[in-house]
């Protein structure tokens, strides 16, 4: 098969559907599990948040971005690693008038390729792990956000747009017996 | 050229890792103590530079030498500090600890789910592999300064 010979070049990397199929039965495994959408929304963006404080270090080290100055230059780095993880390229767009808030609009979203919400499922934020590895990512750059989904193309809305807001800049810990 | 000894930092200045390859005199303190003291004196010395320096510090890499030895202090923007103490001759070290950070911590510890960031790495394949990476480096010469 065409497919097997594209992977043999590179074995570390495998399909996207793999990699939506997977993603799609955790998902279902989680509503089996907690049976209760918020529960399963809260526990994908813990996820997302466990998996974001190590996907940075992968970040830091394949990218090797420069620091960011503002939001901005942040806004654009999370841009850099959509399309270097997930092959999307994002638009950033929707500034708050403070500078402080921004959205993350995709027109097409790889992990919810093959899904179909069921009626009962409708408050289901099928991609919070995708928020959740915006607020851990940042977190281990010193960056405290809260990001979340205002728009998600399985309930009909025309794209998937998750909104990402500045808290504070975290501080380094000061070394015991150092103040 | 000689790469003397490598410490690893976490960003809460816990000592992650250790490894010496060449080391004549001892300290006379306990590993945990040594840390203590190299992490409070980086902690300093970072901060005092911050303060001080007429251009912006943002690299990430800084590096002092005393008449025997050179330090070299490469901080990822996530916080981790890889300190290498080498000769005061060594060549391409900032580009030897970038190595070390993306392909042998990153490879090895971040991609890893059963180690735990926070905890002090217990990984046998770490050090194999960063022994590895240091030997073959052409900073790592046999011949002591």
């Amino acid at each position: 098969m065409s497919r097997q010979s594209m992977r043999a070049n590179d074995p570390k990397k495998v399909s996207g559907e793999l990699f939506t199929l997977t993603y799609g039965s955790l998902v279902a495994q989680l509503l089996k599990d907690y049976e209760n959408v918020d529960d399963v929304n809260r526990q994908l963006e813990r996820m997302g948040y466990n998996i974001g404080m190590r996907l940075i270090e992968d970040f830091l080290a394949r990218a090797n971005p420069g620091r960011c100055y503002d939001l901005r230059d942040t806004a654009d780095k999370i841009q850099q690693a959509f399309k270097l993880y997930l092959g999307v390229s994002p638009s950033i767009g929707s500034w708050s008038p403070g500078g402080d808030e921004f959205s993350v609009v995709l027109e097409t979203n790889p992990m919810a390729e093959f899904v179909e919400l069921p009626d009962h499922c409708l408050g289901l934020r099928y991609s919070n792990i995708l928020a959740g590895v915006i607020r851990g990512a940042c977190e281990m750059v010193q960056l405290e956000v809260m990001a979340w989904f205002i728009a998600d193309q399985l309930k009909g809305d025309n794209v998937t747009e998750i909104r990402v807001k500045f808290v504070k800049r975290l501080e380094d810990a000061i070394p015991a017996g150092e103040d | 050229m000689t790469i003397y000894n490598l410490y690893l930092f976490d960003r809460d200045g816990q000592l992650l890792h250790y490894a010496e390859w060449t080391r004549n005199k001892q300290s006379g303190m306990t590993r945990e103590e040594e840390a203590k003291l190299m992490y409070g004196m980086i902690f300093s010395i970072k901060s005092f530079v911050t303060k001080v320096s007429p251009v912006d510090l943002r690299e990430g890499y800084l590096t002092y030498t005393t008449n025997k030895y050179r330090l070299n202090l490469y901080e990822t923007p996530s916080r981790l500090k890889f300190i290498l103490n080498t000769d005061v001759h060594a060549q391409g070290i900032k580009e030897l600890l970038h190595q070390i950070y993306t392909q042998v911590y990153v490879e090895y510890i971040v991609c890893n789910p059963l180690c735990q960031l926070s905890k002090p790495i217990e990984s046998e394949l770490y050090a194999a592999k960063l022994d590895e990476v240091v030997k073959q480096s052409p900073a790592y010469a046999s011949r002591p300064a």
